[in-house]
């Protein structure tokens, strides 16, 4: 058991933590938009520290883990975006206790 | 080491069970999808994982197709939701 | 075939464009092997070549512009930061998850912002998704509209500080001057 293993070990074991708090987090939240600030950021996160440790604790795979982490953060936050945006669409608005929605707003202004 | 992998292999397992009770509970489609994409998500990092309990380098490539399909089917879907197809 | 060498023609820079459209796919190619054999090397390089020569004028804008030293520093610079953030806004969003009263108090803002190219924007929104608190729900021209964990009524010079703050200023320095 050499050092890359253990931090490999230790990587992949914060990842699935992580992985856990997101889904936990989808469970837990309000409204839509909340769970899906929970869900994007520790799922990320996790899914990059995970894949990444398995890569040292095998280092000939450490260049192809790289880039599924790689293409992990760039396409997580694109795919969460465009969600986002359909379910404001059509017709999902967030929870606000100071009924703050600058989006509908502007969005109003335009069609009247 | 066998243990480790028990020990990980549960902590996915579990965040899977929890992600499904959002999408089949969930009170709108978009919640739905939300657990679809982080259920994708967890399920590559499980690939990755069996990839290094059998020792199968080609497993690595099966995870990232796996998640290259899943990216395109959320986005899809959020497509569909905007405008219809 | 021939319309192709016409659009090469035009371009002035075609051939650094060229260059750099390689460069970048045969560094995935080598990633996707991962193995230094000859005969892969070789097909790489081949296959590549004919690629690149397909998608040089989608894939970039600018040629041999962003392998410049100076930009490399930026480039990693930013990587750094965007680590740092993004290990913060995870243990921000541990720490609201498992708190049993949820303190948050939700809402949409906007901010205006002074990038011009489609990349710059494009990267700025995937690095406002991974920040603490916020999730970006649309781009119109140059505002973003960003769904806040703790909105507060503010104007709009107030949020483009405290939610672009970091790397706002990082980007211009990347993809613009």
């Amino acid at each position: 058991m050499n050092i890359m293993t253990i931090i490999g070990m230790a990587l992949t074991t914060q990842g699935a933590l992580f992985l856990l708090l997101g889904a936990i987090g989808i469970v837990r939240m309000p409204d839509m938009y909340t769970r899906m600030q929970a869900g994007t950021k520790a799922t990320t996160l996790g899914a990059m520290s995970f894949i990444l440790g398995i890569g040292f604790m095998e280092p000939a795979w450490l260049l192809k883990t790289i880039l599924i982490v790689v293409f992990i953060a760039l396409s997580n936050p694109i795919s969460s975006h465009a969600l986002a945006r359909a379910a404001h669409r059509s017709g999902i608005f967030p929870l606000s206790r100071e009924n703050i929605d600058l989006y509908k707003r502007d969005n109003q202004e335009d069609k009247s | 080491m066998e243990t480790f992998y028990y020990i990980i292999g549960g902590i996915l397992l579990l965040a899977l069970v929890i992600a499904a009770f959002r999408f089949f509970q969930g009170p709108t489609a978009p919640d739905r999808v939300i657990a679809l994409d982080a259920m994708s998500i967890i399920l590559t990092a499980g690939l990755v994982m069996l990839a290094l309990v059998f020792q199968r380098f080609i497993y690595i490539d099966v995870a990232l197709i796996y998640s290259i399909l899943g990216f395109m089917g959320i986005v899809s879907i959020a497509r569909w939701m905007e405008k219809g197809i | 075939m021939d319309g192709l060498f016409q659009r090469f023609a035009k371009d002035k820079e075609y051939h650094v464009r060229f260059v750099f459209s390689w460069i970048i796919l045969f560094a995935i190619w080598m990633a996707l092997t991962s193995s230094l054999q000859i005969q892969e090397v070789l097909t790489g390089v081949i296959t590549v070549g004919i690629v690149a020569s397909f998608t040089w004028k989608n894939f970039t804008t600018k040629g041999l512009h962003y392998l410049h030293p100076q930009r490399i520093f930026y480039i990693l610079l930013y990587i750094l930061v965007f680590l740092k953030e993004l290990v913060k806004s995870n243990f921000h969003v541990a720490w609201i998850v498992l708190h049993p009263k949820l303190p948050i108090s939700p809402g949409i803002v906007r901010f205006p912002t002074r990038l011009k190219s489609e990349t710059a924007k494009l990267i700025l929104a995937n690095s406002i998704t991974l920040t603490p608190g916020t999730l970006s729900v649309d781009i119109k021209d140059n505002m973003y509209y960003i769904h806040w964990l703790e909105a507060k009524n503010m104007t709009d010079e107030e949020a483009a500080q405290s939610i672009a703050g970091p790397f706002e200023n990082l980007l211009i320095k990347i993809f613009e001057d």
